[in-house]
């Protein structure tokens, strides 16, 4: 199995765990993924709002490079950027004047895209190309006893389903039920996380991320699993604030997806970014005695 | 006792406006709204708005320029698409508050110290000029813009950050800009608009 790798400019920041980890999977399940050369920002949600040719401008280049490397699919981590590169892809489709402007917008700089590629991400490819009973094989240390919460964020399903339902997804649940873990019913699941307004309008991306961690905490998770690096770093960064704000104690360490499907396949701590976190799940881990880290 | 009222009149519609929005890519089938309110109940931010999405649709189509453009409300949508995804008539919401976005930046009536839209306008001068986000930069000079104050409660947050190395001090950059900025510059529907 050969993919284009979109990395996105979280993957090579605050979600380094992510690139980590998912690097790490895919070199452990036999998944080539070449990272595109010289990409560039997808033209995520912060700039839709000041230049939308722009941002598909943005995502077009990214396209036709990966194109231009060979690529048929493209990996994409990071469900903002999962988004962007999508709606480019399915806009220049549906539009043609979207597709008018973007070709001569990429012709100035040299580029073309034929639209020939597909756009996924990691949770699909793990699903749907490799499949759950080749993971479930390769399980070294089943995550027993370990309750997670699934957290799906917004626009991996939203507004395109394109590999899973729009309203109650279940494939990371699926996965997780093959890595042994005990999955925790989650309906907040595709709730939004705020998304950036954390940082500008603490009184409502704070509230929105209490509303997920208390859920979770209400339902006994022992940690949330996100497949997105906003949404992960917005459940976790803040929830001392969050804590000190609503006078409750919400400390819930919150993974990647990808570092717990490490951790059942019996790769490292060190392998999968466990260190990276700021909220250790190291203590839940040796309580539930799963696996080894 | 009488409770305050405003009144709307046909004066204050601008039609050119209501035209506009309906040719907007994703915005055409805003005509067809049915006023049924399941945007604005889905709506995670709603209650934070001067006027719900539901409502913010019908004033849009009905040519209430000034009031829809200097709202709150387009400037509050976190881009979930929990309207678009429910919506009975497959209007495009979240591409609708999009677009007035960027109509309001156009005709520079947007809230000028109201946090979103000045993060907006950083996010894009970052990537014009590099290419790329360098997260821990972009949040250092939007703090510097709009809260001072926050950077001392966000201070313990950065230090962990950097402890644990997803702090990055090195810009990132693609290593073409040129032919990035040739991209950006063909296709931008800004020309003659200032970015800073």
């Amino acid at each position: 199995m050969k993919y284009s790798y979109y990395p996105g400019c979280s993957l090579k920041g605050t979600g380094k765990a992510y690139e980590e980890s998912v690097l790490a999977i895919f070199e452990t399940m036999g998944v080539e993924a070449n990272e595109i050369d010289d990409w560039n920002c997808c033209g995520a949600t912060a700039y839709m709002g000041v230049d939308e040719s722009m941002a598909f401008g943005l995502a077009g280049r990214n396209l036709a490079l990966a194109e231009r490397e060979g690529a048929t699919d493209v990996v994409v981590p990071c469900n903002a950027c999962y988004l962007s590169l999508n709606k480019a892809n399915k806009y220049i489709e549906e539009y043609p004047q979207v597709k008018e402007k973007t070709d001569k917008a990429l012709a100035a700089g040299g580029l073309k895209y034929g639209g020939s590629l597909k756009v996924r991400h990691p949770l699909d490819v793990f699903v749907n190309d490799i499949g759950l009973s080749r993971i479930k094989d390769a399980v070294k240390t089943p995550l027993k006893d370990l309750k997670v919460a699934p957290y799906y964020g917004c626009q991996i399903v939203r507004p395109y389903a394109a590999f899973d339902s729009q309203r109650n997804p279940t494939s990371m649940d699926q996965l997780l039920d093959v890595l042994g873990a005990d999955v925790v019913d989650y309906p907040l699941k595709t709730r939004c996380c705020s998304g950036s307004q954390t940082g500008s309008l603490p009184e409502v991306g704070l509230r929105l991320v209490y509303i997920l961690l208390k859920e979770a905490k209400r339902r006994g998770a022992d940690v949330i699993v996100t497949i997105c690096p906003l949404c992960q770093f917005n459940l976790e960064s803040y929830q001392d604030e969050v804590s000190k704000r609503y006078k409750e104690d919400l400390a819930i360490p919150i993974l990647y997806f990808t570092q717990v499907m490490g951790l059942a396949l019996g790769l490292s701590a060190q392998k999968v970014g466990l260190t990276r976190n700021l909220v250790h799940v190291f203590p839940t881990l040796d309580k539930r005695e799963v696996g080894h880290v | 006792m009488t409770t305050p009222k405003s009144m709307k009149y046909e004066s204050e519609r601008d039609h050119d406006f209501s035209e506009w929005i309906t040719g907007v890519v994703g915005s055409e089938r805003i005509r067809n709204c049915i006023q049924c309110g399941i945007c604005s109940s889905t709506c995670p931010v709603s209650h934070y708005m001067d006027y719900t999405p539901r409502r913010l649709i019908n004033m849009a189509r009905q040519g209430f320029k000034d009031e829809v453009l200097r709202s709150k409300t387009i400037w509050l949508c976190t881009s979930c698409y929990s309207c678009t995804t429910e919506c009975p008539k497959l209007i495009k919401v979240t591409d609708v508050m999009y677009a007035l976005k960027r109509k309001a930046i156009q005709e520079r009536v947007y809230p000028r110290r109201f946090a979103i839209p000045i993060l907006g306008k950083e996010f894009y001068k970052m990537v014009r000029a590099k290419g790329r986000i360098t997260e821990s930069r972009l949040m250092m000079i939007f703090m510097l813009k709009t809260n001072l104050l926050r950077i001392f409660t966000m201070s313990k947050m950065g230090l962990r950050l950097i402890r644990t190395g997803r702090m990055d001090y090195k810009p990132e950059s693609v290593k073409r800009i040129k032919e990035l900025q040739a991209v950006m510059d063909a296709s931008s529907d800004r020309k003659g608009v200032s970015t800073s």
